[in-house]
C-alpha cells in the first residue's frame, strides 16, 4: 500500500516487525552501522555522535549497555507485557551468573568450577534462572500488585544472603572481592584453544580487531538475536495471552486464557532473560561480589523501563542506552568542565559556580572522589539524577522516550496540520 | 479502589496451618522457658525491643496506605533523614536549648535538651514529609498504583544516596539519653554487688515499647477524632469522600507527615539497641525500613493493628532465630536473623495473600 502506511489488510500486516519498507531500510542501515562502529570507516566515522561511540574508552559501556538490553527486554516482559510488577529481577540476574559461574568457571580451592565452554554456560544461566523463577511463580501468582512487589524485594535480599552462606560462597567466592567469572569466548569443549576469543588482539574478515572490539561484536549480535526472540514473543500468541492477563486477569480467565500457566511462563521466560544478561553482565566486568545483586540494580532496570517506555521493546532499548550512557556522559562533562575553570570567560564562571574543588567553593558537584557531606561528587549525583529522572518521567511523560518519540514522529507525519 | 471487607470464613487449609504453627509456637515457647528461664525472659525484652520498632515504622507505612493508597518505598531513606536530623540537631548544635551566642545547654537535665532536640527534628521530618507529598505524589493522583510505588523509589534513590553521603566515612552519633544501660533480671548476685547471669533489659527496649504504645494509641484516638474519620472514609473511596465535602489533599498531608514523623521516630530507634550497638546513623540504619515491610506484609498493608501484630511477629521470630540457632550460624551464614522477617513474609503470604488483617481485594471483569 504505497503512501499510506497505517492501511492494513490483513492481521499479519499489522503485527509485522516493520510495516514500511522505510523502517526495514533504516532498520538495515542502523545494524549495518552498529556493526562498522567500532572501525574507522569513512562515512560512518562522519556520523558524529558513532565516532565518538565506537571509540575504545566508549566500547566498554556501549557493551554494558548491550547487556543491560538483554536483562531488561526480559523484565519489560514481565512487567510491562505481563503486568506482574517484580523487584527481584536483581535475583535473578545474579542466579545466572552464578549458574554460569559454575559450569563455565575455573575451580578454584575456594569455588566450584567446571570450565564448561560458553555454548553450555550462557544457555546454562538462563535455563537455572528461569528453573528458579518457575519456582518462584507459585507463590507469585498467589499475589497481585504492590503484594507480588514487596516479596521479589525480599528476594533481593535473600539471594544476598545466600552468597553470605558457607555453601552460597562456594558458587559466590569471597563475599568482598567476589569470585572470576567465565570470559567470553568459544571452544569445543573445556580445555581446548577456543575458536574465537575476546582475551587478545586480532584479525576477523578485513578489520584489525582488538579486545574491547570483539567483545562489542560478540555481544551485539547476541543481543540482536534476543530483541529479535522478545519482539517475537510480544507478538505471537503467548504474547497477546500475556497482555491480556494484564489489561485484566479476571477478563483473560473468562475468555479460556489459563492464567496460571501464563504466569509461570512469563516468570520463567523473564528469568531466562535475565539468567543470561546476568551472567554476560558479571563476564563482562570479571570480577563481582555477592552484594552486587541488590535492590539497586532492581531498581535500576525498573528506571530502565520507565524511562524508555513500558511495554515496548523499543522504549526498552532506548531507555537502556539512556541509563547506561547517561552517568558516563555527566562524568564526562564534570571532567570538561572541571578543565574550564582555569580559563577565563563565561564558561569558567559557570564551571566555578558548579563545581566544588576546596573548602570555601559552595558548588554542588565535588571533583574529589571522597567527599562526606554535602558537596556530593559526580558519582552520587548521578545516582541522584536516576532517581530524578524516574520521578520527572512518571509524572510529565509516563509513556517515557518512547512516548516521546511518537509524539514527534507524529507531528512530522501532521506537519503543517497540529492533528 | 474497589475493597469491601471480607466476611468470608478462613479457608480450612489456611486455618489448619495457622492453628499448628501457633500451637508449635506455644509449645517451643513454653519448652524453652521451662529449660532456660533467664534466656527466655532476655529473648522476649529483646523481641518487645525489636518489634515495638518495626511496629512504630510499619505503622508509618500503613498511614500513608490507607491516606494515600501509596506504598512508601522512601520510607528507610526518611528514618534516615530524621536520624541525621536529630544527630544534627542535638548532637553537633544542641537545638534549641542553645542559640549561637546564648549558649542555655545547662538548663534540665540531659533527657529534657535531648527531647526538645527531637521534638525539632521531628517537625522537619513533617515538613520534609509534607513538601514531598505536595511535590512528588500530588501530581500523581489518579495513576495506577505501582507507577506511584516506583515514584517513591526514584525518591528513595534519591534521599538516601544524599544521606549515605554524609555517613559513610564516618559515623553520626545521636546521643543516647536513657544511656547504655538497663536492668538485669534474676541472675546471682555475689558480695561486691555485681550481678552475673540474668536477663539483662536494656532502657532502650523500655523506651521502644513505650513509645510504639504512645504512637498506635495517638493513632488509635486520632482515627476516631472527626479528622481521622475523613481520613478513613478517604482510604476507602477518595472520589465518594470528596463528594461529600472532605478535603482529600489535607489528608494526603496528614497522613504523608504523621508518616514521615514515624519513619525518623523508627530511625532513632534504629540506631539503638538490639538493632544496632552504635548509638549512631551509620549505612544500615534505613534497612529498618526494609526489614520492617514484611511486618505490614504480614498484618496487611491497609490494617492499623496489623502493624502492631505483624511487627512484633516479625521482631520475635527475628531475635528467637538469632537466639535458638545460634550454634548453626555457621550454615546460615553471619547475619542470618536479617533476613527472617522475609522468609516469615513469604510463607505467611502463601497462607495469607493479603496478611492477617488486610482486607483482600475485590477483583472484577
Amino acid at each position: 500500500m504505497l503512501g499510506r502506511p497505517n492501511l492494513y489488510t490483513s492481521y499479519a500486516g499489522e503485527s509485522r516487525i516493520f510495516t514500511t519498507t522505510t523502517q526495514k531500510v533504516v532498520a538495515a542501515i542502523v545494524i549495518v552501522v552498529l556493526f562498522l562502529m567500532p572501525f574507522e570507516l569513512p562515512v560512518i566515522n562522519q556520523i558524529p555522535f558513532i565516532r565518538f561511540l565506537g571509540d575504545n574508552d566508549y566500547l566498554r559501556p556501549v557493551s554494558t549497555a548491550l547487556v543491560y538490553i538483554i536483562a531488561a527486554l526480559g523484565l519489560n516482559l514481565l512487567v510491562g507485557v505481563a503486568g506482574q510488577v517484580s523487584l527481584g529481577h536483581a535475583f535473578f540476574m545474579g542466579a545466572g551468573a552464578y549458574a554460569g559461574a559454575f559450569l563455565g568457571g575455573q575451580a578454584t580451592s575456594t569455588v566450584y568450577g567446571h570450565g564448561l565452554p560458553i555454548w553450555i554456560w550462557l544457555p546454562g544461566a538462563g535455563v537455572t534462572a528461569a528453573l528458579i523463577g518457575i519456582l518462584i511463580a507459585p507463590v507469585a501468582v498467589r499475589l497481585r500488585g504492590l503484594y507480588l512487589a514487596i516479596v521479589t524485594l525480599g528476594l533481593v535480599f535473600i539471594g544476598i544472603h545466600m552468597g553470605n552462606m558457607d555453601w552460597g560462597r562456594r558458587f559466590a567466592g569471597d563475599p568482598g572481592l567476589g569470585r572470576d567469572f567465565p570470559p567470553i569466548e568459544f571452544a569445543l569443549w573445556k580445555g581446548q584453544e577456543p575458536l574465537v576469543t575476546a582475551a587478545d588482539d586480532g584479525r576477523w574478515l578485513w578489520f584489525d580487531v582488538n579486545q574491547a572490539e570483539k567483545t562489542y561484536l560478540i555481544l551485539l549480535a547476541l543481543t540482536l538475536v534476543m530483541v529479535l526472540v522478545a519482539k517475537n514473543l510480544s507478538r505471537s500468541r503467548t504474547g497477546r495471552a500475556l497482555q491480556a492477563i494484564r489489561d485484566r486477569d479476571v477478563a483473560a480467565e473468562v475468555m479460556g486464557i489459563p492464567e496460571f500457566k501464563y504466569k509461570l511462563m512469563a516468570f520463567a521466560i523473564s528469568s531466562f532473560f535475565a539468567g543470561v544478561g546476568g551472567a554476560l553482565f558479571a563476564s563482562l566486568v570479571g570480577k563481582l561480589p555477592a552484594s552486587q545483586w541488590n535492590l539497586f540494580l532492581s531498581v535500576e532496570f525498573v528506571a530502565i523501563l520507565l524511562i524508555g517506555g513500558v511495554g515496548t521493546v523499543s522504549g526498552t532499548i532506548l531507555g537502556t542506552i539512556f541509563v547506561v550512557l547517561g552517568p558516563r556522559i555527566i562524568e564526562e562533562v564534570t571532567r570538561w568542565l572541571d578543565r574550564q575553570t582555569e580559563a577565563e570567560g563565561p564558561v569558567a564562571t559557570v564551571a566555578e559556580g558548579v563545581l566544588t574543588e576546596g573548602p570555601g567553593d559552595f558548588g554542588p558537584v565535588s571533583v574529589a572522589t571522597q567527599s562526606p557531606g554535602w558537596p556530593l561528587n559526580v558519582f552520587d549525583w548521578n545516582v541522584v539524577i536516576y532517581g530524578l529522572l524516574i520521578i520527572v518521567f512518571l509524572i510529565f511523560e509516563p509513556l517515557g522516550l518512547y512516548g516521546i518519540w511518537l509524539s514527534i514522529k507524529s507531528y512530522f507525519q501532521r506537519w503543517p496540520f497540529s492533528y | 479502589m474497589e475493597r469491601l471487607r471480607s466476611f468470608k470464613p478462613l479457608s480450612s487449609p489456611s486455618t489448619t496451618f495457622i492453628t499448628g504453627a501457633l500451637i508449635a509456637a506455644v509449645v517451643f515457647y513454653v519448652v524453652r522457658a521451662i529449660i532456660e528461664p533467664e534466656v527466655m525472659i532476655q529473648t522476649l525484652a529483646k523481641a518487645l525491643g525489636l518489634g515495638a520498632t518495626y511496629a512504630i515504622v510499619a505503622l508509618g507505612f500503613v498511614l500513608i496506605f490507607k491516606g494515600t493508597q501509596v506504598v512508601n518505598f522512601a520510607q528507610g531513606a526518611l528514618a534516615m533523614i530524621g536520624a541525621l536530623f536529630v544527630s544534627f540537631l542535638a548532637v553537633d548544635e544542641h537545638i534549641p536549648l542553645t542559640t549561637i551566642k546564648n549558649p542555655l545547654i545547662g538548663i534540665g537535665p540531659e533527657w529534657f535538651g535531648w527531647g526538645l532536640s527531637v521534638v525539632v527534628a521531628l517537625f522537619f521530618a513533617g515538613i520534609l514529609g509534607l513538601v514531598l507529598e505536595r511535590v512528588v505524589i500530588r501530581p500523581m493522583i489518579g495513576q495506577p498504583l505501582f507507577s506511584v510505588a516506583v515514584i517513591t523509589l526514584g525518591l528513595e534513590t534519591m534521599l538516601r544516596t544524599m544521606a549515605n553521603d554524609s555517613v559513610r566515612i564516618q559515623l553520626r552519633p545521636l546521643g543516647i539519653p536513657w544511656g547504655t544501660g538497663g536492668f538485669t533480671v534474676g541472675g546471682e548476685t555475689n558480695d561486691a554487688g555485681i550481678t552475673t547471669g540474668g536477663a539483662f533489659i536494656a532502657w532502650s527496649y523500655v523506651a521502644a515499647v513505650i513509645t510504639a504504645i504512645v504512637a498506635f494509641l495517638a493513632v488509635f484516638f486520632f482515627y476516631r477524632s472527626r479528622m481521622g474519620v475523613a481520613m478513613r472514609a478517604t482510604a476507602f473511596d477518595q472520589e465518594a469522600a470528596m463528594a461529600q465535602g472532605i478535603n482529600v489533599g489535607r489528608v494526603f498531608a496528614i497522613a504523608w507527615i504523621a508518616g514521615t514523623i514515624l519513619a525518623a521516630i523508627g530511625g532513632i530507634f534504629a540506631t539503638q539497641p538490639p538493632i544496632a550497638q552504635t548509638g549512631a546513623a551509620q549505612v544500615e540504619t534505613q534497612f529498618i525500613a526494609f526489614r520492617a515491610l514484611p511486618a505490614v506484609i504480614l498484618g496487611g498493608l491497609d490494617s492499623v493493628q496489623g502493624a502492631l501484630v505483624g511487627g512484633m511477629i516479625i521482631g520475635l521470630a527475628e531475635i528467637t532465630a538469632g537466639q535458638y540457632l545460634s550454634q548453626y550460624a555457621g550454615t546460615l551464614g553471619s547475619g542470618y536473623p536479617l533476613i527472617v522477617p522475609y522468609l516469615v513474609m513469604i510463607v505467611g503470604l502463601l497462607v495469607r495473600p493479603y496478611g492477617i488483617f488486610g482486607t483482600p481485594e475485590v477483583r472484577r471483569v
